[in-house]
């Protein structure tokens, strides 16, 4: 178990030995985002904006502008939501090789409640042209997203978590850009996920066998672009899909899924994650209970969506 | 300090890129005329004066950086990189039109010459304290400069950036306000009071300078003054006329997002001599 930002902050070190080029910028949250690292290690090129987002995001655009490969980062709800207008017009519009780097995404940030848990930023960041959207779903996916996004020319989002997560992808992991990947095979439906949700994912696929289905489990990784070719391959042979994320059902993965499939081979779709609400305090387990986001959860969709497929 | 023969170059200078930026509004029937007019002398001065830049290789990476974070003036500098000669002149009919690589806006990826995007006011000054930052880091000696509206200066993003600017000591970095007094609702004193600027900055930490925007030796002078401090950035506030240069524009808010008609055009460019 390795949490999303801790596999970023080694990384963002590896790449800053790497890559002179490489700067790091924060609002004053680099102890959770776990940019400190770096910035104890290359302090000439760490850059705290203290708790003003938007002039961080507009001064790692100026400092890709002038040939830096800038990585930015705080909170999902302050990247996404406080520096929106500054991500789309000073890095989306022209296209600014910037890295926004979102720790603390989703529910399981915790104690600190609603209001720091952010449940909307893959779908704002998605409906943005030019921009690319991660959401790794293990520390070894997330070292290698980072370190593709540093070499990919153009503004990336990248969603990362704060609680640790189990371990699904081996370390070094034949990584790219806008590809899927099937962990599980499966004909009877398929676990389309993202994020933390795919090892739910995986352990709910178990229970299902148990029962004589046999799920397939579809990680997009990329949320932006989407592996197309791989969730139709999906729609088509299993006929059947559940999506999973840890973030609303609006405008994200599943969001995402329903009009790709809609338009290229309509079948029953079943949409995990937040329905239209905002979260609250508790701790991360008892938030994935309280909002449906356990393999049981799933177990639950995956029998919905069967019937759909039957009755059709 | 400019001499004498500089001097009157600059004055001509300054008088045809007035000529050519109401010629493009007029044919492009929309855009934002009076704060073109009044940020053209400070773009004279640092275009043609003050700026190492070679339109021959826009990305010659020891360039001096030019910011226009009041976007909306966009007019002024395509007329200042079409004289200075990044693109052809004939280009500047093309403004706002289909297809034309003169947006609305500026655009970094359309326009050789321009730097980054803006428009979406406030935005500007970040963008250039990071270009401040990466000169530095690269070891350039290029200095960074920025055009922010007073206008502007209401938006919160700006204070962010001023702070950031002094903390990180961004001496490479000159900002100067275009300050009309005047924005799309009205007065900017009545709209949304942003006086005093001077002390403002002052109190945020920058070197603060005003001088007369529309005295080309007293903005060189400041430029100069501004390349000459270290370890702190430099605000110039430059008091401007809206319209500046065409009598019947002067001093009016409502000339702020409208181009002049065939009518004031003709009478425009008789005032300027070039009708």
């Amino acid at each position: 178990m390795i949490a999303t930002r801790d596999a970023y902050g080694q990384t963002l070190v590896e790449l800053g030995r790497e890559n002179p080029k490489v700067v790091v910028l924060d609002a004053d949250l680099s102890g959770s985002t776990k940019t400190a690292p770096f910035a104890k290690e290359f302090p000439g090129r760490f850059f705290n904006a203290g708790i003003a987002e938007a002039n961080m995001v507009g001064m790692a655009a100026g400092l890709a502008a002038g040939g830096m490969v800038p990585f930015a980062s705080t909170f999902a709800v302050f990247a996404a939501g406080r520096a929106f207008e500054q991500i789309r017009q000073s890095l989306a519009y022209p296209r600014m090789n910037v890295k926004v780097v979102a720790t603390h995404g989703g529910i399981t940030v915790g104690e600190d409640g609603g209001s720091h848990q952010s449940v909307e930023d893959l779908a704002i960041m998605r409906a943005l042209p030019n921009m690319t959207v991660l959401c790794p779903a293990d520390g070894p996916e997330t070292a290698a997203a980072v370190r593709a996004a540093a070499a990919y020319d153009g503004p990336v989002y990248i969603r990362l978590g704060r609680s640790k997560v189990p371990v699904v992808f081996p370390q070094g992991i034949d990584y790219a850009i806008g590809r899927g990947q099937i962990l599980r095979p499966g004909s009877d439906l398929t676990f389309v996920t993202t994020g933390l949700m795919t090892a739910q994912a995986l352990e709910a696929a178990v229970i299902l066998e148990a029962e004589g289905v046999a799920a397939r489990v579809l990680h997009l990784g990329s949320i932006k672009p989407l592996d197309a070719d791989l969730v139709l391959h999906a729609a088509r042979e299993t006929g059947a899909l559940v999506t999973a994320e840890e973030h609303s059902v609006l405008g994200g993965l599943g969001g995402a899924v329903c009009e790709l499939v809609s338009e290229g081979y309509p079948v029953p779709v079943e949409r995990v994650g937040l329905r239209d609400v905002f979260g609250q305090s508790g701790t991360a387990e008892e938030l994935l209970v309280h909002y449906g986001l356990t393999p049981g959860h799933l177990v639950e969709a995956a029998e919905r969506v069967l019937r759909r497929k039957k009755g059709r | 300090m400019l001499n004498e023969p500089t001097l009157k170059e600059l004055q001509g200078v300054a008088c045809r890129l007035r000529v050519e930026t109401l010629k493009m509004l007029n044919l492009a029937k929309s855009g934002h005329t009076g704060g073109s007019l009044s940020v053209l002398d400070l773009l004279s001065v640092l275009f043609f004066h003050k700026m190492r830049h070679d339109p021959s290789n826009p990305a010659w990476e020891e360039r001096d950086r030019f910011v226009l974070s009041k976007g909306h003036a966009a007019p002024a500098l395509y007329a200042c990189l079409a004289e200075a000669g990044y693109f052809p002149r004939e280009d500047l009919r093309t403004l706002r039109r289909l297809g034309s690589h003169l947006q609305g806006h500026p655009d970094m990826n359309k326009t050789p010459g321009v730097e980054v995007c803006t428009g979406s006011l406030g935005q500007g000054l970040s963008q250039a304290n990071g270009l401040a930052m990466a000169a530095r880091l690269a070891g350039r000696k290029s200095r960074v400069y920025t055009v922010l509206g007073d206008g502007e200066l209401q938006e919160g993003q700006v204070w962010e950036a001023a702070m950031a600017a002094a903390h990180y000591g961004l001496d490479n970095l000159c900002a100067l306000v275009d300050h009309n007094g005047l924005q799309i609702d009205g007065e900017v004193a009545k709209v949304m009071n942003v006086a005093p600027v001077g002390p403002k900055f002052l109190a945020f930490g920058w070197h603060v300078l005003e001088v007369d925007g529309h005295d080309l030796q007293a903005i060189a002078q400041a430029l100069d003054n501004a390349e000459e401090t270290s370890g702190q950035p430099t605000m110039i506030i430059a008091r401007t006329v809206k319209g500046k240069g065409v009598p019947f524009f002067e001093h009016k808010a409502s000339y702020h997002g409208v181009p002049p008609s065939d009518d004031e055009l003709g009478r425009a460019l008789e005032h300027l001599g070039h009708s």
